[in-house]
């Protein structure tokens, strides 16, 4: 993300109904700072707001008290997979010897702000978070790793680093790094090979980085947005956590809304609300729609009529194919063409592999071509049928999830779109694969072997 | 039954050191297929005592390391 458009997803946003649903400003938490002054929170601000870091509750063990918290409080992790927090902050606190913490800020996924604009807005929630999850599992090392790409980003977080240590606020020194900014580069196990000295690209697992990350030792890897919550739950306590949301997913989340909304950008909502409210977040759709891209090139195509109603928690999206995500939501407009927009997603992830196991290297790009012909050219039956067999193939077979992640939006795509599919079949690309596409897909090519260190 | 099980075998396939070459499929194709590329697709990992030295043979057969048998994880 570049800082031009974290610019944009940063303007001044509608205010969200105060329902009672949250207790911060504006039912906000995360950036509440945001909607009180309307600036980035620098140190001053931060401490005014929230106190000093509360090191005492998050003992390593466990009988840690953070720990415990963050279990009561149902945190998951924000980065995609929505891991319960407390069992990962565990078996790393429960590893032999001293442990590495490592907050990943990559954020690779093109149509996701969200991580961007928490450490421009709050950054000091994020270091908090690293210091408060580093004495909890003992850490003795901790690190912040950030796109290479984001300068105007790793300024930013040199400056807010710099004034901790002036004012001593960590017990431990934050190491920033700056990685190649690649998609499966914000994977966590290319964090862990790239900091022991490696590419940045997925490792086969296990062992898994909570048994043997950084340095052969117990690795927690946190999205920067889960350290944010767990800063704010240290503080305040599961029961003020639980106040958002719903039982089964507590607590509130950071979501970029893209695509036919009428206030594009990253907005905090609670946890579990119906994914028509979340886009009501953003001014609600600018036009009738057709789908909804629920987690972004990661994540699953739903039908609008079906995915509006459906509330964004892990188990509910589970029962339709699709999952939260790293929080995207791209609303897709009748007059675009699902087809051709999935298309440019699957030549994107294609080019974006790692380029290291069979599925990646001609599994996916035979999916990209099929599809590129089924929405742009022609494909006749004998050729989907190729496209479904090799889409079923992709799955499961990779060192990382890159394929299967791509499996998914292609055969979710084949599925939401299934009318589409049948008048391309018959008739051809339809007139709206020359409109402007809806999503926003970076170009370049496929990396080089030594653009990965 | 306990010993039973731990006696059981499975595949494990590092995804990242296969090449596609390709030979295990030839020698265990009740548990593996390959890919239009020539790329293995594991139908099961478990593999039963009747296949366990096949298994071997495929496992020595690969020119790359890349299969391996691991005790199966109960």
């Amino acid at each position: 993300m570049t800082a031009e458009s974290v610019h944009e997803s940063t303007r001044p946003m509608p205010a969200v109904p105060a329902d009672g649903s949250a207790p911060g400003p504006h039912g906000t938490r995360l950036l509440s700072g945001w909607f009180t002054t309307g600036r980035a929170a620098d140190l001053t601000d931060h401490l005014d707001r929230y106190g000093p870091l509360p090191l005492d509750r998050a003992r390593r063990g466990h009988a840690s008290p953070l720990i415990n918290a963050v279990e009561e409080a149902g945190l998951t992790g924000r980065g995609g997979a929505a891991f319960p927090t407390a069992r990962k902050l565990q078996a790393v606190a429960d590893g032999r010897g001293a442990a590495v913490v490592v907050a990943n800020a990559m954020e690779s996924e093109p149509a996701s702000a969200k991580d961007a604009t928490l450490l421009e807005l709050a950054p000091h929630l994020v270091l908090d978070g690293i210091a408060l999850a580093a004495r909890a599992v003992g850490a003795r090392e901790a690190h912040l790793c950030v796109a290479r790409t984001r300068q105007h980003q790793v300024h930013e977080l040199h400056a807010a680093l710099a004034e901790r240590e002036r004012r001593r606020v960590d017990p431990l020194p934050v190491r920033l790094h700056e990685l190649p900014h690649h998609y499966v580069s914000s994977e966590e196990s290319a964090l862990v090979r790239w900091l022991n000295g490696g590419d940045a690209r997925p490792l086969s697992t296990p062992p898994r980085p909570f048994e043997k990350g950084v340095g052969k030792r117990p690795t927690l890897i946190d999205n920067v947005e889960t350290l944010a919550h767990l800063a704010l739950i240290a503080r305040y306590g599961p029961a003020w956590y639980r106040e958002a949301g719903t039982p089964d997913a507590p607590g509130t989340t950071l979501v970029t809304l893209g695509g036919a909304v009428r206030h594009p950008g990253v907005y905090e909502a609670p946890m579990g609300a119906p994914i028509g409210r979340l886009l009501a977040h953003g001014g609600g759709p600018s036009e009738p729609l057709s789908a909804v891209l629920v987690g972004g090139f990661f994540g699953s195509w739903l039908p609008a009529e079906q995915a509006l109603p459906t509330p964004f928690t892990k188990q509910d999206l589970a029962a339709l194919g699709a999952g939260p995500g790293a929080g995207v939501l791209v609303a897709l407009p009748q007059r675009a063409c699902g087809l051709a927009e999935t298309a440019s997603v699957l030549a994107f992830l294609a080019r974006n592999g790692a380029q290291q196991c069979g599925p990646c290297r001609f599994g996916l790009p035979a999916v990209a071509e099929d599809f590129a012909a089924l929405a742009f050219g022609r494909l006749d039956p004998d050729g989907l049928r190729r496209l479904e067999r090799r889409v079923g193939l992709l799955a499961g077979r990779g060192a990382c999830r890159h394929p299967d992640g791509a499996s998914r939006f292609a055969a979710t795509a084949l599925r939401t779109f299934a009318a589409d599919v049948e008048r391309h079949l018959h008739h051809g690309p339809c007139p709206a694969v020359h409109h402007e596409p809806v999503l926003h897909v970076p170009t370049g090519s496929v990396p080089g072997p030594d653009e990965w260190r | 039954m306990a010993l039973t099980r731990s006696n059981e075998q499975s595949l494990r396939l590092d995804r990242i050191a296969c090449e596609g070459h390709g030979a295990c499929a030839e020698l265990l194709p009740e548990l593996l297929s390959l890919d239009e590329w020539g790329f293995p697709i594991v139908h099961s990992a478990t593999v039963p005592p009747e296949l366990a030295a096949h298994a071997r043979r495929a496992v020595a057969a690969c020119p790359v390391l890349a299969l391996r048998l691991e005790r199966a994880r109960p």
